[in-house]
């Protein structure tokens, strides 16, 4: 189409022919996201490349002092007056070498983590497979010891690696700052003071006042932890080994698998991620729908008590949610719970329902979890849309009107393509919610869909649920960790095709 | 024509409020059945009535469950305790993860340097990674550093550690905010720092009540974390969804269920009267981040 055409459009038929042309161009899009993870990856290369590149240049062109801060970190600040930033340098490199030697009394941190991570031992972590007799140092007997811990060994060797990435960016810092007071000496300048630095921390260099607190925070509590799973992803660490060793892609291929000894984790993994992508687009479409339709019968002019109808749907929202789900599972009960009362004194029943623990037909659970799902969304879609809503154009409607459209059309044909245009950001990060939501499945059904069809898995569990009870039940560790970095690839891969489509959608911006 | 365009209109403004009002009726009556049994005198968890009957003693509503709740402490009760704990954790998390959260959205936002590109693409990555994955990495890393022995300390940092991460939608609401304040100010020679605390954080009222708001409710909220790291531990150390829950597990539904009702409902009304007294803000938090409008 040429661009004289597409401007003639109105901005619905622009929205479909954009959303159209996502779609076509849906396959080259995959292929860029993989090139530009590549190209993430080079950058990162070449940027370390580039790091070490001035770093032994600026090692050259040093003098004395600039090179003996190689070796003793903040040697040349503190040489050239700058002792304040010279000596938190120079303890910087003391507390590091103090750890690694003595690894604070800890067997697994220090140099011994890394001794430990199975480059000595074909792979497996520790060596002490069972429990064995050593000699104490001190007291010259024999004690008996326990057999080595891999997980902690692991544990530690990972927070290891971390200080040691740590030290080696501040160590850089070093030599760079050793050589940058170099050249101001030589240029005649004077070095910025201790007082001029912190001072800088307020303005120049606020963002590293700023997010040194949380990066630290983020790196110990989030990303050690990450690297650590991911990490035991690879290892063969479930209930039966708790001395466990490295072994690749094994977990990932039992996930697979569909013979063999690991072919209920592949049958499990297999229905489990089709009853969550189901879930996931059932539950995101029909609450959004829904959800607009209510909104816009509560906005509908003429309709009184605005706020009260309002009120009413948002109440659920605002009452937490293990709250209104833990009651909602038991207002489900099969013995006396609330609605079967209901039903049954209504006459629509004669028979209790079992909702959740009807193992024979797990559909029935299935679908009870994606209604009370519409109960627990619908009002976050109201909040959300009102005000957007609002914001269509009333001609359009009085149009549509004119030309004879009934509500249904105008909805299909005015409504759904001005919200899907505004929110589609809402959606992605709804339907990845959704992907890992994990409170409705768990605070509803529990274990009560437990089958023995599946591995340690019911019919309405989610990949995250699953997750859950290997980790925290049954102990499969190397599994969870495996199924864990499978939903982090469609969650990236949903948001990266996505992304594009909303930048199509961006450099749009007559459409207000 | 214009009387039947009228009636029309009667017809389906009636069919909206007959819908309306059967709709709010189903989404608002789990929660007035829940509100209703917690004064019910008669029975325990199995009840056969849809509305409570009067006792063996003809009393149909008491505050004998409410009584209970709050003095009644033993071996698998106390949950006056559990609402302190909560209290606690709550409050604190909610001062550190608000600080975090302004100090990382204000540093993508407004200042410039070269790792802010990476680190943005960096915290995207990290939060697409399910977060019960590293849940139980963090167990035994609490364990190794000795802090699983605090169990509200733990939680505190569990709730605030990862909370700048969550920098997208005040993010997205600095950006609205005009640059030129930023170099108005410096020009007349104010730092960075503070430009953040004068000019920037006092025109972000909005966004910084929907963090307060969204990161004081999260430890009321939130079971499974708490679970992991308090489940194991004595049950002083719960919070009270962790509490709830024991109320209705096998062993102790038949005693406690009375009392799980309306231990809900004191967490729920609080809760939800400061939600509907801050919504605006809720709603403008959303919609800054999620939505482009």
């Amino acid at each position: 189409m040429k661009y004289i055409d597409y401007v003639q459009l109105n901005p619905f038929q622009k929205f479909w022919y954009n959303f159209k042309n996502a779609m076509i161009a849906l396959p080259s899009n995959i292929g860029k996201v993989f090139k530009a993870i590549g190209r993430f990856f080079k950058k990162i290369f070449v940027g370390i490349g580039k790091g070490f590149a001035g770093y032994f240049t600026r090692f050259v062109k040093g003098d004395w002092a600039t090179k003996l801060s190689y070796i003793i970190m903040g040697f040349g600040n503190i040489v050239r007056g700058q002792i304040g930033k010279g000596i938190i340098f120079l303890a910087t490199e003391i507390a590091f070498i103090l750890f690694m030697v003595t690894g604070l009394g800890q067997v697994g941190l220090g140099w011994s983590g890394i001794y430990n991570l199975g480059f000595f031992n074909n792979g497996k972590i520790g060596f002490h497979e069972k429990a064995y007799w050593a000699v104490d140092e001190v007291t010259g007997r024999r004690v008996h010891m326990p057999a080595d811990n891999s997980m902690k060994l692991l544990l530690y060797g990972v927070m290891t690696l971390v200080i040691i990435a740590l030290f080696i960016v501040i160590y850089v810092a070093a030599t760079k700052s050793a050589y940058k007071v170099q050249q101001m000496k030589a240029a005649g300048e004077k070095p910025q003071s201790f007082k001029e630095d912190v001072a800088a921390l307020l303005d120049e260099k606020f963002h590293v006042t700023l997010l040194a607190f949380p990066t630290l925070t983020i790196s110990i509590f989030t990303i050690l932890p990450l690297i650590f799973m991911i990490l035991i992803a690879f290892t063969n660490y479930d209930q039966s080994h708790n001395f466990f060793q490295w072994v690749g892609f094994e977990t990932f291929g039992q996930i697979f698998a569909t013979t063999g000894a690991s072919a209920l984790k592949g049958k499990t993994f297999l229905e489990l991620t089709k009853w969550t992508l189901v879930w996931a687009v059932f539950a995101t479409v029909l609450n959004y729908i829904l959800g607009m339709v209510v909104a816009l019968m509560i906005n509908k002019k003429g309709i009184k008590l605005k706020a009260l109808w309002r009120t009413l749907f948002v109440v659920t929202v605002a009452v937490p949610q293990f709250v209104s789900l833990l009651l909602m599972s038991q207002m489900l009960d099969f013995n006396n719970g609330a609605i079967n009362l209901v039903l049954q004194h209504l006459g629509i029943i004669k028979e209790p329902i079992n909702f959740l623990g009807d193992l024979s037909h797990p559909w029935i659970a299935r679908i009870t979890v994606i209604v009370v799902n519409i109960w627990v969304g619908i009002p976050y879609t109201i909040l959300i849309t009102s005000g957007i809503l609002m914001n269509i154009p009333a001609d359009l409607y009085e149009s549509a009107t004119i030309d004879g459209a009934g509500p249904v059309r105008s909805f299909v044909s005015i409504t759904l393509p001005y919200m899907l245009f505004v929110t589609t950001p809402y959606l992605i990060t709804t339907f990845i919610g959704n992907i890992n939501n994990f409170n409705v499945i768990y605070l509803l059904c529990g274990s009560a869909q437990q089958s023995n069809e599946l591995y340690r898995a019911g019919y309405t569990d989610l990949l995250v649920t699953w997750l859950f009870n290997l980790t925290t039940v049954s102990g499969d560790y190397n599994l969870a960790a495996a199924i864990g970095i499978m939903v982090f690839i469609v969650c990236a891969t949903v948001s990266l095709l996505t992304f594009n489509l909303t930048k199509s959608a961006k450099n749009e911006e007559e459409f207000s | 024509m214009i009387k039947s365009y009228k009636l029309r209109r009667i017809i389906s403004n009636a069919l909206i409020y007959i819908l309306l009002g059967g709709l709010g009726l189903i989404w608002i009556s789990p929660l007035v059945y829940m509100i209703i049994h917690s004064f019910r005198a008669d029975g325990g968890a199995f009840y056969s009535h849809i509305l409570p009957w009067p006792n063996a003693d003809g009393v149909r509503f008491t505050l004998q469950n409410y009584v209970d709740l709050f003095t009644k402490a033993d071996n698998t009760a106390n949950f006056p305790q559990w609402f302190l704990n909560t209290f606690i954790i709550a409050i604190f998390s909610c001062i550190i993860s608000t600080l975090a959260v302004m100090m990382v959205s204000y540093a993508f936002s407004r200042l410039r340097f070269p790792a802010r590109k990476p680190l943005i693409n960096v915290g995207m990555i990290l939060g697409m990674f399910p977060g019960f994955m590293t849940m139980i990495a963090i167990y035994y890393l609490l364990k190794a550093l000795g802090i699983l022995q605090l169990p509200h300390l733990a939680l505190i940092i569990c709730y605030s550690a990862g909370a700048g991460l969550g920098y997208q939608i005040s993010k997205g609401f600095f950006d609205t905010i005009p640059r030129a304040l930023d170099e108005a100010a410096t020009i007349d020679g104010a730092t960075k720092n503070q430009i953040f605390w004068k000019i920037i954080l006092p025109m972000s009222k909005p966004i910084i009540v929907y963090t307060i708001l969204t990161s004081f409710i999260g430890p009321w909220t939130d079971f499974v974390l708490a679970k992991i790291i308090v489940g194991a531990q004595g049950q002083q150390y719960y919070t009270v969804a962790i509490g709830l829950q024991i109320f209705i597990d096998k062993e102790h539904k038949s005693a406690y269920f009375k009392q799980f009702l309306a231990g809900s409902v004191v967490v729920a009304v609080p809760i939800t009267a400061l939600f509907l007294f801050l919504q605006r803000y809720y709603v403008e938090g959303v919609t800054a981040g999620g939505v482009k409008g």
